[in-house]
């Protein structure tokens, strides 16, 4: 479900400054590709965004609502809110295919899988292909990784190390 | 039962909540810089965030239900040992490596039991912030439990190590399925489960991965517990004094 939609031409303009505001921690992606952004509201010179969490204890969320909030302002809207929401929970399926395809161009391996599939409930590794050099020969080296959001993994063929953007 | 006393049930069951992750991720940040490999460091630390994170959750739900008089931060920095509600299993010291893998492994299972009920509660802010957590607890214990097989059928000192800690921590684990009368206001409110429901899906959680780490499952004739009413073993003081020395130290201090 990407809430993506744009009813109008105000609320393009809206959509359209928050592509600008990148995730602080994997900057190649704007918080639109990430899918925090949930819903939009334009009332007038009135702006309402609801963001929600990628992981509870996530760093960058206060970071990312004043990004937000400076962005809105900046577009011209002269009254800005940033709710926050948990409900539904945060998933991976709902990173942008664009995003999807940036994540590959540094070099962190996007989710590979959609969150309800049973390789992922089941807690099975799925297979990942090395963003460097697409080999599905890879082994992973630790669940967790440099930020909350990633897994580290190694290429067996090219034997380059990599990020991987963990499926939940 | 008056609007009041529901709300106080409320608030305690909360903090219980908040008390347990934010220890228990206390505890595991006690880890930084020290793991034993650096992708433990980082797992342990990126835990303990999660961990964290969640507390806050909690906690700020429970400032709001309690009434505004004390915020998150507040219930976090400014109360004194009684005033906790966490497990005593979670204040438990780190010990060596497979000792805080154990730990971590026996609250994780009960953890994904636990906000898997949670997810379906009636109140709709505690169903949300679980099926959060949930996500988080379900990749913990994913994590811990394939640690508990590699120490346990690894090397006789692994194995030695992953049994003593087993040992030492069974009897703690008792206090996780004993219900009281909040639990029962909780369940008969349709806002929580019954503890002692999912006492049967842990030991079978527990009990599968121990038999295949090579682990017996201790024969403890003895346990204790007492947390949920704030009766605490002399650990968590020592923790608290070091968690809460800075806000207590310097008073409102911003940064």
């Amino acid at each position: 479900m990407q809430p993506h939609a744009a009813a109008s031409a105000e609320e393009s303009r809206l959509w359209a400054a928050l592509e600008e505001v990148s995730d602080p921690e994997i900057p190649v992606l704007s918080v639109v590709d990430l899918g925090v952004i949930r819903e939009i509201e334009v009332d007038g010179a009135a702006a309402k965004v609801t963001i929600t969490p990628t992981y509870s204890g996530c760093p960058a969320m206060s970071y990312i609502e004043m990004m937000v909030r400076d962005a809105v302002l900046k577009a011209g809207f002269e009254h800005v809110e940033v709710k926050t929401v948990l409900s539904p929970a945060w998933t991976t399926d709902w990173l942008s295919e664009a995003g999807r395809e940036k994540l590959k161009g540094i070099g962190i391996a996007p989710p590979a899988e959609v969150s309800t599939s049973k390789q992922s409930l089941l807690g099975i590794d799925p297979v990942v292909a090395c963003p460097r050099c697409g080999s599905e020969n890879t082994e992973i080296l630790s669940q967790f990784g440099s930020t909350a959001c990633k897994a580290l993994y190694r290429c067996t063929d090219c034997a380059e190390p990599f990020d991987y953007f963990k499926c939940i | 039962m008056t609007v009041e006393a529901q709300r106080e049930a409320l608030f305690e069951y909360l903090l219980r909540l908040g008390d347990n992750a934010l220890i228990l991720g206390h505890r595991l940040s006690e880890w930084c810089g020290k793991g034993p490999v650096l992708e433990e460091d980082i797992a342990l630390s990126n835990i303990a965030l999660d961990l964290v994170g969640q507390s806050t959750l909690w906690l700020e739900f429970a400032a709001t239900v309690e009434g505004g008089a004390r915020d998150a931060d507040a219930l976090a920095f400014k109360r004194d040992v009684l005033d906790w509600r966490n497990f005593l299993l979670v204040e438990q010291p780190n010990g060596d490596f497979a000792h805080t893998i154990v730990r971590q492994f026996l609250f994780d299972c009960f953890h994904v039991e636990l906000l898997q009920a949670l997810s379906k509660s009636a109140n709709q802010e505690i169903a949300g912030i679980a099926s959060k957590a949930l996500k988080e607890a379900l990749y913990h214990r994913r994590h811990s439990g394939q640690w508990v097989i590699r120490l346990g059928d690894g090397t006789e000192e692994s194995h030695a190590r992953a049994q003593a800690a087993l040992d030492a921590l069974w009897g703690y684990t008792r206090e996780l399925f004993e219900g009281d009368a909040i639990d029962e206001m909780m369940m008969q409110a349709g806002i929580a489960p019954d503890p002692g429901d999912f006492e049967e899906n842990w030991k079978q959680a527990v009990g599968a991965v121990l038999a295949e780490a090579t682990l017996t499952v201790p024969d403890a004739n003895w346990s204790i517990g007492g947390g949920k009413k704030g009766i605490h073993s002399e650990h968590l003081g020592f923790l608290l004094a070091e968690m809460q020395f800075l806000p207590r130290a310097y008073p409102d201090a911003q940064w």
